[in-house]
């Protein structure tokens, strides 16, 4: 027993806690579940006085797109999660069912729709970005975005951003 | 836990929350502001009273549903309490921790 090899955390824990200050968040999916674990990990950390930025990458750009924002919906094929048959869940209406559920579930936990999520996370400070490249190729202008968007950047743009001390990236 | 504050013995949790509303009073409000960087306005004060009147109404508390309380904006609560708003303004209120993710 005398050979057992020191866990490296361990010897982590010693050295001085270091908070994160900002969170760089990159949403590239537009499911209602994708959204709101991009768009509550971007609010939690305003709470908690941590700087975030959301990037909004190819079909993450449909969550701030005006006309498709509040149709986003759960995905009920390939989604391991919902426990169904992927034949049962490519059913007519599956997934509108699934997603109503979902809404009202959310609502009962004071989680508010996309929009108003959207504009919850502006007041807070969160910057939100869309992706140029993305935007180029579904052909979308920024006057189909929500007024709330802070810019277009490239990816390049949004790696700047990520300049600083205790800044960690997550991709969605 | 007990702690002085504003010449008073004060039971506080290990964050520095007060267990005990009763024991509150501005002048132990302000010197926990104070810890957090802050400086108490009418504005911070409004937003304080309405908390605990929450509190006290057992209502739990979120960022989204102070911002509809009308008694503050999301924006302008961001901007009285910048480094965590519903944590801190909870802390200075002497009401406990909220638990909510919004």
């Amino acid at each position: 027993m005398e050979n057992i090899v020191e866990s490296p955390i361990k010897q982590k824990e010693d050295t001085s806690k270091k908070p994160i200050k900002k969170m760089m968040l990159i949403l590239s999916k537009a499911t209602i579940d994708n959204v709101y674990a991009c768009f509550i990990l971007a609010n939690g950390a305003r709470m908690e006085g941590i700087e975030s930025e959301i990037f909004f990458t190819f079909f993450g750009l449909e969550a701030i797109t005006k006309k498709k924002l509040e149709h986003l919906r759960v995905a009920t094929v390939g989604n391991p999660g919902m426990h169904i048959p992927t034949m049962v869940g490519g059913l007519p209406g599956m997934e509108a069912f699934a997603t109503k559920m979902m809404k009202s579930e959310m609502e009962k936990l004071d989680i508010p729709p996309v929009g108003e999520f959207l504009e919850i996370l502006a007041a807070s400070g969160t910057k939100l970005w869309a992706c140029k490249l993305a935007m180029d190729m579904f052909h979308l202008n920024e006057d189909k975005l929500i007024d709330d968007l802070d810019g277009v950047l490239t990816v390049g743009d949004f790696y700047n951003r990520a300049q600083g001390d205790n800044t960690q990236l997550m991709f969605i | 836990m007990e702690k002085t504050y504003a010449g008073q013995a004060i039971s506080t949790n290990e964050q520095g929350y007060l267990t005990d509303l009763n024991q509150w009073n501005r002048d132990i409000g302000t010197e926990i502001a104070k810890e957090e960087d802050i400086e108490m306005t009418d504005r911070h004060w409004e937003v304080i009273e309405y908390l605990q009147d929450q509190y006290r109404k057992e209502v739990p508390l979120s960022v989204r549903k102070v911002g509809k309380s009308n008694v503050v904006s999301i924006k302008e609560f961001y901007q009285l309490f910048p480094k965590g708003p519903l944590k801190i303004s909870s802390r200075i209120a002497g009401i406990p921790k909220p638990v909510s993710c919004i």
